[in-house]
């Protein structure tokens, strides 16, 4: 069968692994929005916290022999930890600053961390295999789908919407909108602000960890590879505008679609085409797809 | 940056003293900077030297954003890289003047700032910021593709060659002249630009954007006149590093780079004259030493960011010049 003069299978395959880049660009966009929304910094640390993530699944399964299950909760968990001291011992110091201090901080955190895995695990990569149950591929008729790879859609959906209905549906998320909106009235009504900010930081860490986790099967675990992804998630966020959290989602799984779509039309073009998206976004709509007014 | 930062009150009226607007606290530390200059070649490796002076030159062009505009840029790999590329091409395949080939790499730098600036200064702050590292990235990637950079070995054996039609390069003192009195050009430049009414009114747009427009200034004017300027300065110290020695790589354009030039004028000092070029002294030395343990450069450069960020914003340049109240 053919579309559009390229046979099915290479389109569809493309166009399942773009939905799969989509989905690590939606969650760690996502993580990044949120944290953006409430600290006003851009994490520059969240690929190399991503990578942190990946590790924590390998290091529980080769030291304590927890699975990838388990792994799935743990990791997110002990990473956002992580990031919650970070928060705690060194970024709230920089809320009273301009903001690119921020930037500047979580840059040279990314640095060190990185550079720390690289010095223990070097850089060519350690595999991490499947878990069994996920493993297989089913037959569609039209194409066949591997299945861990359609749980990694799925997964990503989940927690991508789990994490837009907390936000925008619940009380908690309101307090965390208000939060944003204004952080001194808010805190007049009496809620911890600071305490809230933490928080948040730790669920956008944690979510990047998610991600990391999820990406291990796939990709080789290895110290670069959140810096991979990061730089392309930045263009993603530039594209989106970070006023919304359901627009990051969707500008992260569309650009992960349109990069699948131009491995099979236009090849040489799939490592810039997101970029070059970027550049059309900023010329006629500066603010973003999905940004409020300044 | 903004009004929020811990950065000493800019200096006062401009070109008020002195040749080029030099305070006399400025014109000192200019005279030791020279003395320097002249006469650290003959104890310390020239070659090192001409990193530093190259380092210095990228970071004064890269805190002419930063200290006096207040636009962080995480790209200007770009024009590094892209000006030593086509600064290597002049000189091996199209045998040209070390000086003319020089300036084609600037020209280089200046003409892709122009394009990037152009699209970058629609945003401020942290946009501003990814916007940068993403069009920076975009071009790394057009570098690896296009033939005519080599792909992973770059463009090597590049000639020296002559400079002027005079003076040949071969040596590394003949070299090293050479090079200062571009760092030195660049340097004076800069500070000429910083002080002239052009640079007061870079100052009132980082102070108070709307407060500058309101008065009838094309605010994105200058901005772009100022990233071009700067990226035409990168594209000079890019294109020279590669004349210097030998070489042009995708080391040029790489992220990293960008890194390494804002840990340069952080160390240094953000917005202070000579903070870039004792940041790159600081900096090249660290790496110099460090070469030889792998990985622990990248996590004692994070390091070293952490630590400025959170305890030492003013650099040493800025930090010496608070303690002696004077602007340096």
């Amino acid at each position: 069968m053919m579309i559009l003069g390229i046979p099915a299978p290479l389109l569809f395959g493309q166009l399942l692994l773009g939905v799969i880049n989509g989905a690590f660009y939606a969650m760690l966009a996502l993580g990044l929005s949120i944290i953006f929304g409430m600290l006003n910094i851009i994490n520059f640390a969240h690929g190399a916290l991503f990578m942190m993530g990946a590790f924590a699944a390998w290091l529980m399964l080769h030291y304590l022999g927890i699975g990838y299950f388990p792994a799935l909760i743990l990791g997110p968990l002990v990473i956002g930890a992580f990031g919650i001291v970070l928060e705690k011992v060194l970024i709230s110091r920089l809320y009273k600053l301009d903001h690119l201090y921020g930037l500047l901080l979580t840059f040279g955190l990314a640095l060190v961390i990185e550079g720390l895995f690289r010095n223990e695990y070097g850089s060519s990569g350690l595999p991490y295999n499947i878990p069994r149950a996920l493993s297989g591929v089913t037959d569609l008729g039209f194409m066949y789908l591997p299945v861990y790879r359609a749980w990694v859609v799925a997964a990503a959906l989940v927690v991508c919407l789990t994490t837009w209905a907390i936000i925008e549906k619940t009380p908690l998320g309101a307090r965390l909108r208000a939060g944003t909106e204004n952080p001194a009235l808010v805190r007049a009504f009496g809620i911890n602000v600071p305490r809230m900010i933490t928080i948040t930081y730790g669920a956008g860490v944690a979510l990047a960890a998610f991600a990391g986790v999820l990406a291990a099967p796939i990709y080789s675990v290895n110290p670069d590879m959140g810096d991979n992804f990061i730089n392309t998630v930045f263009a993603i966020v530039v594209i989106g505008g970070m006023g919304s959290i359901m627009g990051s989602i969707v500008t992260g799984f569309a650009l992960g679609v349109i990069e699948g779509l131009t491995k099979v039309f236009y090849p040489q073009g799939s490592a810039t085409v997101i970029f070059l998206v970027m550049v059309i976004v900023l010329l006629f709509l500066p603010r973003g797809l999905f940004g409020k007014a300044a | 940056m903004s009004a929020t930062t811990e950065t000493p009150a800019p200096a006062a009226a401009p070109a008020a003293h002195g040749i080029f607007g030099f305070t006399r606290a400025q014109a000192v530390a200019f005279v030791v900077m020279l003395a320097a200059i002249v006469i650290l070649p003959h104890i310390l490796y020239p070659i090192f030297l001409m990193r530093v002076l190259m380092g210095a030159l990228f970071a004064c062009a890269f805190n002419l954003l930063i200290g006096y505009l207040g636009l962080l840029s995480f790209g200007h790999a770009a024009f590094y890289g892209m000006g030593a590329y086509l600064g290597a091409w002049a000189l091996k395949v199209w045998h040209l003047d070390a000086a003319l080939a020089i300036l084609v790499g600037g020209a280089t730098g200046g003409l892709l700032g122009l394009a990037l600036g152009w699209l970058a200064i629609r945003r401020s702050g942290i946009y501003f910021a990814m916007i940068t590292l993403a069009l920076a990235q975009m071009v790394y990637f057009f570098c690896v593709e296009a033939p005519f950079t080599g792909g992973e070995d770059g463009i090597q054996q590049i000639p020296r060659g002559v400079a002027f039609g005079l003076f040949p390069l071969h040596s590394d003192m003949a070299m090293y002249w050479f090079t200062a009195a571009i760092f030195l050009a660049g340097f004076l430049l800069i500070h000429r630009v910083i002080h002239s009414p052009f640079g007061q009114v870079l100052k009132a747009i980082r102070e108070n954007e709307p407060r500058a427009i309101s008065l009838g200034y094309r605010v994105q004017d200058y901005k772009l006149i100022a990233f071009v300027l700067s990226a035409f300065l990168s594209g000079i110290a890019g294109a020279t590093t590669s004349v210097i020695f030998g070489i042009a790589t995708l080391d040029g354009v790489v992220s990293d780079r960008s890194g390494d030039v804002v840990l340069t004028t952080l160390v240094g000092g953000l917005g202070t004259v000579f903070g870039p070029v004792v940041g790159a002294a600081v900096t090249t030395a660290m790496e110099n030493y460090l070469a030889q343990f792998g990985s622990w450069v990248t996590i004692t450069q994070g390091a070293i960011f952490v630590v400025c960020v959170l305890a030492f914003r003013r650099g040493i340049v800025g930090e010496v010049a608070a303690r002696l109240k004077l602007s340096l």
